[in-house]
């Protein structure tokens, strides 16, 4: 009879790691953001330079969907008209839960220097931001850092619940 | 605004008559493959279009209102938030009409340094058509490619000027700094590598099966419509007219370079596409002979008139008088003389066009932008009928537009 016993705490312990249904979810949630593209004015080319050849944005993850059905992160990126305020509304509606927004540029931000008639001072004022991008146009780097950003914030949520509702300006 | 609860859908200026299966499209104004906001309502019969209508105004802010209101130097950033993909045609086309307003005579140098710019954007503008072009018709290999030379560029740009995308390189009566260290070799390498790239390009698209169905003979423009749409640029010269700003009324130092200019008679979206790759290839041929011309130049950058134009910083700090008029500038802005003048230019897209009307004033009294863009998209209502959903991607691709451009 073989006088085998593991001693589960020796050697690294358990080939197991211990952690929350949390933690997994959200781990799995932040590593793979999938992006609307929402490219509205000059801050959508270097949205794209980021998901191009230097910049590589698949490296975390992010891959730019076209359909809101498919998308849990919504890049605004360029001004928002109030031509254009109606179905920007609508899409963030149509992106399932749970969904997050980057603003990326002065103008997404505030209106940046387009302070007129036409143009919606700040896309908070339509739906509810996660993360402030300044720059006019913002780099690709920031854009990065941004989604970076956005995964630590992601990873402090918890994930069970259903997102409360987050705060219009 | 649209009501809910009705099934007709209900849009402002505009009235559908249907009596038949016709169904209406909407595409955009949030598409990935429209280049921007444009949203066009497309009338089908199956997958035939029968009618198309461009609705425009997404991305309208408000800039020649804002022009309006601006001192002349303070309207130079804007400009850049046009055609964003070529930002430094924006700022010439703007520092020229302002300088033909006025009477300024640029220095040597700075008219190099503006001629590289201008030709640097072209080529970032081209590439950037071809990557995305490519990538809505389905070649994405090109577009990491294309995106790849673009990057090149861009670092070249911000060593320049510090910006990548929203350059604000070009002044009003020159340009406000010289060259830096290593720019002009950093340019020859950049040079040197582009006709093996450009080839392979074109090795990728221009013996590919799917390229030249998506692209021969879909979207035909032909001379009369392009001429009564208004075109200009490669839309205009792919029809068979050769028209190129640069060479009818010579700004800058083009009638000092040998450049050619592409024409093709056919008309399709593959003659455009054959056009940009000339085209780049001639924009790397003028900014060789140009960066000759660098060397024997003398090292003024603004135009000397005190009256426009902020004198050097050296004089700034030393003497009492130019730093006072430096300061009436700044605050109050220069005063054109009365008058009006129309200056345009070939953007990388077209004729760009300003018009200025100034009444003495230190505030333009009206700014007209003639953006290329407009044009072309408005041809789309003659164009897209009797072809089929997927040419309207390569279509629009081919036309080149964007947005800031088109709605201001």
């Amino acid at each position: 009879m073989a006088q085998h016993q593991v001693n589960y705490l020796k050697d690294g312990g358990l080939p197991v790691a211990l952690t929350t249904i949390d933690k997994v979810v959200n781990w799995g949630r932040s590593n793979s953001l999938w992006a609307l593209t929402y490219g509205l004015a000059c801050c959508g080319i270097e949205m794209m330079a980021s998901g191009a050849s230097r910049y590589d944005f698949d490296r975390f993850g992010t891959i730019f969907r076209a359909s809101p059905r498919q998308a849990e992160l919504m890049i605004v990126a360029g001004t928002l008209t109030k031509k254009h305020a109606e179905f920007i509304r609508r899409l963030y509606d149509q992106m399932t839960e749970p969904k997050w927004v980057i603003s990326m540029g002065s103008c997404a931000n505030t209106g940046g220097m387009f302070n007129t008639y036409a143009t919606v001072q700040g896309v908070d004022r339509v739906i509810p931001v996660d993360l402030y991008l300044p720059g006019c146009a913002p780099r690709p780097e920031t854009l990065q850092y941004a989604v970076l950003l956005l995964q630590q914030k992601i990873r402090r949520e918890s994930a069970s619940r259903a997102q409360k509702p987050k705060r219009l300006m | 605004m649209q009501q809910p609860n009705r099934l007709r859908p209900f849009f402002e200026n505009i009235t559908f008559d249907r009596s038949d299966n016709e169904l209406i499209l909407n595409f955009g104004p949030q598409h990935p493959s429209a280049h921007g906001q444009l949203r066009l309502m497309l009338h089908l019969q199956q997958e035939q279009i029968t009618k198309a209508h461009p609705d425009i105004g997404y991305l309208h802010r408000g800039m020649e209102k804002m022009a309006e209101n601006m001192i002349y130097n303070e309207f130079m950033p804007t400009t850049d938030r046009m055609d964003y993909i070529a930002s430094s045609s924006n700022n010439y086309g703007f520092a020229l009409a302002v300088e033909k307003l006025i009477g300024l005579e640029v220095p040597r140098r700075a008219k190099v340094i503006r001629m590289m710019l201008l030709e640097m954007n072209r080529l970032m503008s081209h590439l950037f058509w071809l990557a995305t072009t490519a990538l809505d018709i389905g070649a994405m290999t090109v577009f990491l490619f294309a995106f790849r030379e673009r990057e090149y560029l861009m670092d070249l740009i911000e060593d320049y000027c510090g910006a990548r995308l929203t350059h604000a390189a070009i002044r009003i009566g020159g340009v406000p700094l010289d060259l830096p260290d290593n720019f002009i070799a950093d340019l020859r390498k950049f040079l040197d590598k582009l006709p093996e790239n450009i080839k392979d390009y074109e090795d990728l698209l221009d013996s590919n099966r799917i390229w030249k169905m998506r692209m021969e003979n879909v979207g035909v423009i032909s001379k009369e419509m392009a001429l009564s749409w208004g075109c200009s640029g490669i839309m205009l010269r792919a029809s068979g007219i050769e028209w190129d700003i640069r060479k009818e009324e010579p700004y800058e130092l083009y009638d000092e370079v040998e450049f050619n200019v592409p024409v093709s008679d056919k008309g399709d979206n593959y003659a455009r596409y054959k056009l940009y790759m000339a085209e780049m290839r001639e924009s790397a041929k003028i900014l060789h002979q140009v960066i000759d011309m660098y060397a024997d130049t003398t090292p003024e950058l603004m135009a000397h008139a005190p009256q426009y134009i902020s004198a050097p910083k050296i004089d700034i700090m030393t003497q009492n008088y130019s730093l006072m008029q430096h300061f009436v500038l700044v605050t109050q802005g220069m005063r054109p003389p009365v008058g009006e003048v129309y200056v345009a230019t070939e953007s990388p897209k077209g004729e760009l066009g300003y018009y200025i009307n100034s009444q003495g004033d230190a505030y333009p009294y009206r700014l007209k932008l003639r953006a290329p863009s407009f044009w072309h998209t408005g041809i789309l209502t003659d164009l897209l009928p009797g072809h089929y959903i997927p040419d309207v991607v390569a279509i629009i691709g081919t036309t080149n537009i964007v947005f800031g451009e088109v709605d201001r």
